[in-house]
């Protein structure tokens, strides 16, 4: 073996054992440069975001389910927004732009990429930190204002947002059209900083994962999670400057007095349009792909079986990450656009299902004839992979023109976008906070309660968004304040008060996940290092790792999926374990914690 | 499988070198570049279409916009590109004193150049070239000047990061902490300066020239 040939370069490394001097109460839990310290504040900033957005979309519901009558508690809400608790038509509005955005922009986006991608690459690729720390610290502490600006945006004159979370230009662009001013200026100031979080937080992660694997780790590897994040990360470093421009220029035309969305004097309000769609599709999978790629870890997991094609994994997100780049246009196909060029965008997003298929198969080939463990993160995941088909379909009916002429900014489109983003994203989310929750704070989350809240969530979930699609079909425009006022959707009510009803059951649920992950971080809770017995690199260290991680450099031997190997003696084999024979039984199953 | 003492075999990364050669810095700063490039794509994009979409708004070079004087303001910039080559060469030969006076060049000429663009702001808002729709007097439409000042105003605001960049880096250089051994500060404010130098050679083509 030469191992010992390497271990030469392992000593610049600062590691765990170098440095034992207590770290001041500020640095270490607020302006903090580890980033799994980053990695909690991503994640408690996120979540009260989460159960925000929750929130918001529970306002929503009541206006459909019983339009015009007083809210439950929505005395609280000042006049300008709900006068004895009935919601006006313009906080409506605001309701509708906020809960996209906060669930976009502050809680998927920040779970997926700022909690996992911080959490997971060092651990998994055998690093100390990620490569830029600071860079790192400094991007959390852009999205806290960022997110304080957003939500500031509620109690400024004129409310928030209420331009939808697309903010379409003319709408957007003179507050003349929403009566709201300073509100769309804030969304604007707010996403633009969020968007240098993001963009240095890309920086960090691409050259982390490029530069700083550990020996052995050769890309072919790398488990898919991180994977999954890399490719990520890629989308965001070139997608989010797009926006970044485009936020740009919207902001000069509401403060300046510049034209560019506004038509009179020659601007183009499709060309916002265009610049937003170019960013937003690109966006679309960076809220999806980190899920698939925890899904994949979370399914092999529990199948106790090596993930299903895993090259392909790693090629099918590749090329959904490209094809990203020329499919905008599949959301602008009623905005009277050449044929020729909507059959171009068809095409192009069609062929996205190639890819997606090849995901599709892979997991439930993973699953099949595997020894399967039904704990909660693998439950989540299943429920990640079949809402991911239903989904998925449904977003063929609407690549397709003829058909988007019919669907088109109907709830069918709000079926589609709750499929992929709360049954698939948000699913995944839960099973990657579930799987590492031993990694972020050193216990297990209780499994018979989690079992409970994935049941119940489920079921529920089910019921509120699939009946959307049928809504949809039948002509509800989404965004509408009171859809009821037309003849022919007036029938649609009791569909409506029905599903309300199941989403506040939905969100009343959403307390137990709550109650079981604060309760799990009491101190007494506490695991071993590898609960789940997985073989990536993470799983070597203590629950939760130490500042610097790893005490010596990791050398790796093997893929990350090494489950039910023939002959060996346990049914996983950690990648940093130098023998594969049958002698299994001579290792430490869980390796001594420091 | 048979593979796995080879795998060992790998070299090990590090943080200081990575095993592609390149140093986390350096490729950091590729990275971020990358990014700039997609930020300044939407802007000239935007220019680009809206010009196509409506050319009465806009008008012939020459008219509104003064090319000799960006012309020089362009040789200006380039010029500083290579007094920072200048100064990068001189920290990997060693040559301490050539760096600073390098690098001090490099920071005049930034300057110089952001200088020259104030002035030619000033005038042009004196003519009515301004981004506002309705304050807008001069040749063309109001389009011209929004895109104009949004390009150049970007511009102009990366040019000056640099120049503070180059301060930050001048400091550091006058109290000896690069050596050719430890250059990498030096290198990537190069990068970056290179970088918004080429910008501004795509800029002054398509806005100025063309």
């Amino acid at each position: 073996m030469s191992v010992t040939a390497t271990k030469t370069d392992f000593d610049l490394l600062p590691f765990a054992g170098e440095h034992h001097e207590e770290i001041p109460f500020i640095r270490k839990y607020i302006f903090s440069t580890d980033h799994k310290m980053i990695s909690r504040q991503f994640l408690f900033m996120s979540l009260i975001f989460l159960a925000l957005g929750g929130t918001l979309a529970a306002m929503i519901r009541w206006q459909l389910g019983f339009p015009g009558q007083p809210m439950p508690g929505g005395g609280v809400l000042p006049d300008t927004m709900a006068p004895g608790g009935i919601i006006l038509p313009e906080f409506y509005n605001s309701l509708v732009t906020m809960h996209g955005t906060f669930m976009i922009f502050f809680a998927i986006m920040p779970l997926l990429v700022g909690v996992f991608g911080n959490l997971l690459i060092p651990l998994q690729i055998g690093a100390a930190d990620m490569a830029f720390p600071r860079l790192n610290m400094f991007s959390f502490w852009l999205a806290v204002p960022a997110g304080f600006m957003m939500l500031g945006s509620f109690f400024v004159e004129g409310g928030a947002a209420g331009a939808g979370w697309t903010s379409y230009a003319p709408l957007s662009s003179s507050g003349e059209f929403t009566g709201v001013y300073l509100g769309q200026q804030l969304w604007l100031g707010s996403l633009f900083i969020l968007g240098f979080s993001s963009i240095f937080g890309s920086v960090n992660y691409v050259t982390t994962i490029i530069n700083m694997r550990a020996p052995g780790l050769t890309w072919f590897r790398i488990p898919l999670a991180t994977w999954s994040l890399f490719i990520t990360a890629w989308l965001v470093l070139l997608a989010m400057p797009i926006l970044a421009g485009a936020l740009i220029m919207l902001l000069a035309d509401q403060t300046l007095g510049t034209t560019f969305f506004t038509p009179e004097t020659g601007g183009e309000p499709l060309l916002w349009q265009h610049l937003f769609w170019y960013f937003g599709h690109p966006e679309v999978y960076i809220l999806i792909l980190p899920a698939m790629g925890i899904a994949s870890e979370v399914v092999a997991n529990g199948s106790r079986k090596p993930v299903f094609g895993y090259r392909s994994m790693v090629l099918a997100m590749i090329s959904i990450a490209f094809l990203a780049w020329i499919v905008w246009g599949h959301h602008m196909f009623m905005s009277g656009m050449n044929p020729m060029l909507g059959m171009a965008f068809m095409i192009t997003t069609m062929l996205i299902a190639v890819p997606s298929a090849i995901k599709v198969f892979n997991w439930l080939g993973t699953m099949w004839k595997g020894n399967i463990h039904y704990h909660t993160p693998f439950l989540h995941g299943a429920a990640f992979v079949s809402l991911f088909i239903i989904g998925g379909l449904s977003g063929i009916f609407m690549a397709v023109t003829p058909v988007d002429i019919q669907i088109h900014d109907t709830y069918f489109i709000v079926a589609h976008i709750h499929y992929v983003l709360f049954g698939g994203s948000l699913f995944g989310i839960f099973a990657g906070i579930i799987f590492w929750y031993p990694k972020f704070f050193g216990g297990i989350m209780n499994e018979f309660w989690g079992k409970i809240h994935f049941g119940l969530t489920f079921v529920l979930y089910n019921v509120v968004f699939f009946p959307m699609h049928s809504l949809g079909v039948q002509g509800m425009m989404r965004r509408l304040y009171d859809p009821y006022q037309y003849e022919f959707l007036a029938p649609l009510l009791p569909l409506n008060r029905f599903i309300s009803v199941t989403v506040f059951g939905l969100v009343a649920v959403q307390a137990i996940f709550a109650a079981n992950f604060l309760i799990s971080l009491r101190r007494s809770n506490k695991c071993g290092p590898n609960p789940w017995k997985a073989n990536s690199l993470e799983w070597t260290l203590p629950s939760p790792p130490p500042h610097g991680n790893f005490q010596e450099m990791p050398v790796v031997y093997r893929g990350p999926y090494e489950y039910s190997l023939p002959g060996a003696a346990e049914d996983y084999l950690l990648q940093s374990e130098p023998e594969t024979g049958t002698e299994g039984a001579e290792r430490p199953l869980e390796p001594a914690a420091h | 499988m048979t593979s796995q003492a080879a795998a060992v075999e790998l070299p090990g990364r590090r943080p200081e070198t990575g095993v592609e050669g390149v140093y986390t810095l350096k490729l950091g700063m590729w990275i971020f570049l990358l990014s700039e490039v997609m930020f300044f794509t939407s802007l000239i994009g935007t220019y680009v279409i809206l010009r196509f979409a409506h050319p009465e708004h806009f008008a012939e070079p020459g008219e509104v916009l003064s090319i000799e004087l960006t012309a020089i303001n362009t040789f200006v910039l380039i010029c500083s590109s290579v007094t920072m080559v200048k100064a990068f060469a001189s920290l990997q030969h060693g040559d301490q004193a050539g760096l600073k006076k390098w690098l001090l060049a490099t920071i005049i000429l930034g300057t110089t150049f952001v200088g020259v663009q104030v002035y030619e702001y000033i005038h042009l808002i004196e003519e009515g070239f301004v981004p506002m729709t309705e304050l807008y007097r001069a040749e063309g439409g109001p389009l011209y000047g929004s895109t104009f000042y949004l390009m150049t105003g970007f511009h102009g605001t990366h040019v000056t990061i640099g120049v503070l960049a180059l301060i930050f880096v001048l400091t550091k250089a006058m109290r000896g902490e690069y050596t050719p051994q430890s250059l990498g500060g030096v290198e990537i404010v190069g990068l970056y300066w290179h970088f918004v130098d080429l910008v501004w050679i795509v800029l002054f083509t398509i806005v100025y020239l063309i």
